[in-house]
């Protein structure tokens, strides 16, 4: 399974979000430090879920990251997180 | 052995104003995450102590232990983490970074 795939079915399982959109966006750092040679290393990820309602910005980032805990560790060198409640839209 | 990191991290953030733990310096950042922090405060003329982790491992993993957060960069205000590179360009855009420093009695210049 790709890691953008796999970060899909993660999100979904964990998150039920109404909206979500996960850019790979590593081509655009190639050459830069953590860049992997088969791509998929660096993701901007939106994520629009009412498990984030209440949730401060640092604690709604807090619980992405801990689902994609073992993502980041391997091959994701780095995210760009946008979490918002369906209330903001 | 965690205690006296965390213990010479919390001096650091409790030494400046603003502290920013990031990959290269403020003159020279290495990662475009660091520098976009750099460049947000900058523009707000906010003075601040630049802390570049790839010259340290042991603060490097000890950050992320300290403020329960994975990635680098990391700012804080008055002792207070703020957020990451996503965090800080956010509050920056709705002004909210301008009202924390502002309730923190940092000085800083708002853009014409």
């Amino acid at each position: 399974m790709s890691v953008t795939e796999n970060i899909k079915q993660k999100l979904e399982a964990n998150f039920n979000p109404e909206k979500l959109e996960i850019i790979d966006e590593s081509q655009k750092h190639i050459g830069h430090s953590g860049y992997n040679e088969q791509g998929e290393s660096h993701f901007h990820i939106l994520i629009v879920s009412d498990r984030f309602e209440g949730l401060s910005r640092l604690d709604r980032q807090r619980i992405v990251y801990k689902t994609l805990e073992t993502e980041l560790a391997d091959r994701v060198h780095a995210l760009s997180l946008k979490c918002m409640s369906p209330l903001e839209k | 052995m965690e205690n006296v990191v965390f213990d010479r991290i919390q001096k650091e953030i409790d030494g400046s104003d603003v502290v920013l733990y990031m990959k290269g310096t403020a003159v020279f950042p290495q990662c475009g995450f660091s520098a976009a922090v750099v460049q947000v405060l900058s523009q707000l003329g906010v003075a601040f102590k630049d802390v570049n982790v790839l010259e340290d491992s042991v603060i490097r993993q000890g950050i992320k232990e300290f403020a329960n957060w994975p990635t680098i960069p990391q700012l804080y205000v008055k002792g207070e983490f703020v957020g990451g590179c996503d965090i800080v360009r956010e509050m920056y855009e709705t002004g909210e970074l301008q009202e924390l420093l502002q309730q923190k009695g940092v000085p800083y210049e708002q853009a014409a």
